[in-house]
């Protein structure tokens, strides 16, 4: 079948996608976003989370058919979609177009601090950011599933206690941190967030 | 971070005030960012299951339905004739005589032949065109199973006439087990523990089970496999350590291992879970079958059979003590289940036994571990590796005693503990600090979190803060808290005379002008923050603040293992000694260019930092990049800690460790005592970290090792049948880690007591946090209900006594 979507501001077109196979598989492994992870697949972890017209859902769990003519954000689109949170529309996405993450690109990862690609010369979501300030990152798997969750939190509600935190969070595990560090970076995006308004 | 920390810094003069560097910024010390940040945020990091190949195909792994059976034969045709599917393998298309593999017995199966010993072996794998092909041809394959009885515990592995789990059994251990099902066994004896039994007033003893516990990383299992022209393979994976993988892929392959060039990909998490092969083997002969790149992740049903867990124990423990406090003595028997094949068993044995007796100073002790090898899931390496289990019970014993003789738990263990000089039960001296008693102060001194917390906003009860959570179970009545202690010791690195060293690499030169360092080492970052800490190394030795850290391969001597929390100490010292090397190479250019012009080339100490060659006084001598200009200092070295001993075999005496690390935990819990449910309110921690290299890293491994404690003490388990050895929950919806919700908060204090033998004086940290963090919390749960409790997890059945 060939499901039609919008992916992170840009239109996208799968074929050939069988009847059983998730959104997830469709983003990590036709559309070159490999960013929303595949930790259990089974609904329960959140590493998969995207928004799907806006509302958070494991990804893993909707059949890619479910999405036709629907708009799919994915961490790979969260610093842009922060950005336009403002329109009703996101702007243009960043899907490659080719899938996966090529070996080549793979290889060529170095971690450089001064590097545009692991310094200062990304855009990120403030909740990026925050998450980056206070070592809320460990291996990071979890991560993706927890951005897209902890900025929607965020945009329901601009100062949440920590119990709004945890209640919103419950559905993403993660297995390195202890989670401390995560509710420090959701308050410290919401602090940041508050600073600048 | 923040007003929930702690730290006290050690006295000046020891070795961890550094000299070398540290006026340049991003040295150690300092809570720098991570390197791999910004692309982990973004969905750009390329994690093992992440990786593409154009033409790929996918792999598939059948497993055994069956925990023990005799396999009569196997029938692939109509899988092979699938459309789609380009390669259906068992054991006979395995290349060479070597069709086992094993981190120090070979004993596991590449693919199954002849027979299964536990539920979910490897018998077939297959390679189609999508995921969903692969799948459903391996369900086609038959297999005519004969089943045999199954062994589960110890009664069973050792009854007269018991099959043996390894009926032709040639590993060294064999010649002093008492029985063939036994792995190992590492008895301890120190002192006379009947004698001075005799001097006890009270004498306190229990028996302690604890469950299986899953490593239960995120990341699943998966790699990409592409067959090279040479006839070898590239093969990209998450793994704990490259050149291990590499030792037990070759002889299996039939490849010399310079035609493996393994690449480290994105690690989604580890904890002793990717220390053995899973799909490694599996990817490269479906490659090298098909000539196609081949991809295989685990789905996460799939990845509870495809790593080995925490092992299982059944402990039984005897502690005496005079009226005043002190210990008199200590018997013990722990029995590890270590499933179907032996990965780590052996270490593990040789842990659970030399760190028995907890960090107390007990002369005289009279101890043995085994391991069994049963139909279980086998287990091996988890975080806290075998020490867990020992701390569980040793420290549900302390409290016993300091019942039964009327003392503060904490009180007696202060009477207890050890400190630095302290013989352990093996006879080797603590040479470094062991502020056992001050960790436990430090936790106990602090405020108590606020009774009924759930009244806090008003008169209105906030369930969210209550056990049971928004199930709405209570709100209030019924509800008790309790408040338990516990401290561990455990050691760091590898133990028993294994050599156990790192390699580095490290470049000097000059890139647009700057000078550069690059850093190259086969250490698997597999979130613990290695990467970022590695920098910060060079940047302290080179005085530079650009390095570059170069991906993990096998084209790099080896880093040894990601694991025995060794990975700062170890590779971190391979980093420091060769950066130390380099630094040298450059002040000897330095010399010959300009050492004319300036007498302290010669006769002053010389250090790096800010990108010049200043003095120890501060005069600055020479930039580092008119010292290097076109040329580059490139050096690879090899870096050991000092050598360890293996336990006599009877007595278990011997200097087996290298380095110990201790952490004390306060829980404050509160329990529903009618519907049996357990909240844990704070988790307060105290570790001594010896060097705090990156401050906001080592309070993510205290906090993440403290909450998978307390996962095993209140949720996690895998539940395997006693009847059929087989694994009743793999999933994440059966088992249960622990939420944001389950997690309370955990105030941390640092102490930074320095280990005059290790880099910076520096002391392992990821494991520790870890050990005392289970019987904490079972302290104060049974300090809350009144009940004994002597098993891991609690469950609402063993509060309530339904
Ligand atoms: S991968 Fe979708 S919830 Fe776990
Ligand atoms: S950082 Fe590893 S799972 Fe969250």
């Amino acid at each position: 079948m060939r499901v039609n979507f919008t992916v992170n501001g840009r239109q996208q077109e799968a074929d050939d996608v069988w009847e059983g196979e998730s959104l997830l598989y469709v983003l990590r492994e036709r559309m070159g976003l490999p960013g929303s992870k595949n930790a259990c697949e089974q609904g329960e972890c959140g590493s998969c989370t995207v928004r799907l017209d806006g509302v958070p859902v494991c990804s893993c769990l909707v059949a890619a058919g479910q999405v036709e003519g629907r708009e799919v954000v994915t961490v790979e689109g969260l610093a842009d979609y922060a950005k336009h949170r403002e329109d009703a529309h996101p702007g243009t996405g960043c899907a490659s177009g080719a899938c996966g993450t090529t070996l080549d690109a793979a290889k060529r990862w170095e971690a450089r601090p001064t590097d545009g690609r692991t310094g200062e010369a990304a855009e990120l979501a403030p909740v990026q950011q925050a998450f980056i300030d206070a070592g809320a990152v460990q291996c990071g798997f979890c991560t993706p599933g927890l951005l897209v969750a902890a900025d929607e939190l965020l945009e329901q509600n601009a100062s949440p206690s920590d119990a709004d935190i945890r209640e919103a969070l419950s559905g993403n595990l993660c297995r390195c941190t202890g989670y401390e560090k995560i509710l420090d970076a959701v308050r410290l995006a919401a602090a940041r967030q508050e600073e600048t308004v | 971070m923040g007003s929930q920390t702690r730290a006290t810094t050690a006295p000046s003069g020891s070795p961890t005030s550094i000299k070398q560097g540290s006026k340049t910024r991003g040295g150690i010390g300092e809570s720098t960012l991570r390197p791999d940040g910004t692309l982990k945020v973004t969905g750009e990091f390329a994690y093992s299951s992440d990786m593409w190949h154009e033409d790929m195909l996918w792999g598939y792994t059948l497993r055994s339905t069956t925990a023990h059976a005799e396999i009569r034969s196997i029938d692939t045709s109509e899988a092979l004739a699938t459309s789609g599917v380009y390669a259906v393998l068992t054991y006979d298309d395995l290349p060479t005589g070597m069709k086992n593999y094993g981190l120090e017995i070979q004993d596991t199966p590449v693919l199954a032949h002849g027979r299964v010993r536990h539920h979910g072996e490897p018998v077939a794998i297959v390679a189609a065109d999508h995921p969903e092909t692969a799948r459903r041809a391996a369900a086609k394959i038959r297999i005519d199973y004969a089943e045999l009885p199954v062994i589960t515990d110890e009664a069973s592995a050792t009854a007269p006439g018991a099959l043996l789990i390894h009926e032709n059994r040639d590993d060294h251990h064999i010649g002093h087990v008492p029985h063939p099902n036994i792995v190992h066994r590492q008895p301890i004896v120190r002192g006379d523990a009947a004698a001075a039994a005799e001097r006890a007033d009270v004498i306190v003893s229990g028996d302690y089970v604890f469950g299986m516990q899953d490593q239960a990383f995120l990341g699943p299992e998966s790699g990409l496999a592409v067959p090279a022209e040479d006839g070898g393979v590239d093969l990209y994976v998450a793994t704990q350590w490259l050149h291990s993988d590499l030792r037990q892929i070759a002889p299996v392959l039939g490849l010399p291992e310079d035609k493996i060039r393994m690449t480290l990909s994105g690690v989604g998490g580890a904890f002793g879970g990717r220390e053995d092969l899973s799909m490694q083997i599996h990817a490269c002969l479906l490659a090298l079958r098909t000539g196609k790149p081949v991809k295989i992740v685990y789905n996460r049903f799939e990845s509870f059979f495809g790593h080995v867990h925490r092992h299982p124990a059944k402990l039984h423990y005897e502690h005496g003590a005079t009226r005043d406090g002190k210990l008199t003595h200590m018997k013990c028997r722990i029995v590890l289940d270590g499933g179907a094949y032996a990965s780590a068993s052996p270490a593990v044995v040789g842990n659970a036994a030399s760190l028995s007796a907890g960090p107390y100073v007990i002369e005289d002790v009279d101890i043995e571990a085994v391991a069994l090898y049963t139909n279980n899931p086998p287990c091996g390496a988890m975080r806290g590796f075998g020490a867990v289990q020992a701390c569980f019970a040793y420290e549900a014993q302390m409290d016993k005693l300091a019942a039964e003789l009327d003392m503060d738990p904490v009180e007696f263990r202060r009477i207890n503990a050890m400190e630095q000089g302290t013989l352990l039960p093996t006879g080797q001296s603590c040479d470094s600090p062991a502020p056992v008693a001050e960790l436990l102060r430090l936790v106990k001194s602090r405020p108590l979190p606020p009774e009924q917390q759930w009244l806090a906003a008003g008169e209105q009860a906030d369930v969210r803060a209550l056990p049971g959570g928004l199930s709405n179970t209570t709100h209030g009545e019924g509800v008790v808290r309790g408040v338990g202690y516990a401290v561990g010791i455990k050691n760091v690195g590898f133990s028993e005379g294994f050599d156990d060293y790192s390699t580095a690499r490290v470049r000097m030169e000059v890139i647009n002008g700057e000078a550069v360092a690059t850093v190259h080492t086969a250490m698997a970052e597999v979130g613990q923050g290695g990467v970022t800490v590695h920098a910060q190394i060079a940047r302290t030795e080179l005085g530079v603040s650009q390095v570059t850290i170069r991906p993990a391969d096998t084209q790099v001597g080896s880093a040894g293992s990601t694991s025995a929390s060794r990975q700062t100490y170890v590779t971190g010292g391979a980093v420091k000694h060769t950066c130390e090397n380099v630094r040298e190479k450059v002040l000897e250019l330095g010399r010959v260019k300009f050492g004319t012009y300036h007498p302290a080339w010669a006769t002053a100490e010389l250090l790096l930092e800010g990108g010049k060659v200043v003095t120890d006084g501060g005069e600055v001598l020479a930039d580092i990049v008119d010292v290097l200009e076109n040329e580059s200092v490139d050096l690879e070295l090899e870096w050991r800690h000092r050598p360890t001993e293996p336990f006599d075999l009877r007595t278990g005496q011997g200097n087996g460790h290298v380095q110990y690390s201790f952490a004390a935990h306060r829980a404050v819990v509160e329990v529903d005592t009618e519907l049996g449910l357990v909240k844990v309110i704070e988790l307060a921690v105290a570790q001594d970290v010896g060097k705090a290299l990156n401050p906001l890293s080592v309070l993510g491994q205290i906090q993440g090792g403290t909450t998978q404690g307390m996962g095993v003490a209140v949720m996690e388990e895998i539940i395997v049948d006693p009847k059929t050895a087989k694994v009743r929950n793999p999933s994440f919806t059966d088992y249960l880690i622990p939420t944001i919700l389950d997690t309370p908060t955990i105030p941390v204090d640092v102490l930074e007591l320095a280990d005059e033998h290790a880099p910076y004086g520096l002391r392992g940290i990821g494991e520790a946090p870890t050990l005392s963090s289970t019987p904490a919390v079972l302290a104060a749960i049974r300090n809350a209900t009144g009940l004994e409790l002597n098993r891991t997890p609690v469950r609402p059945e063993h509060l309530t006594g339904t």
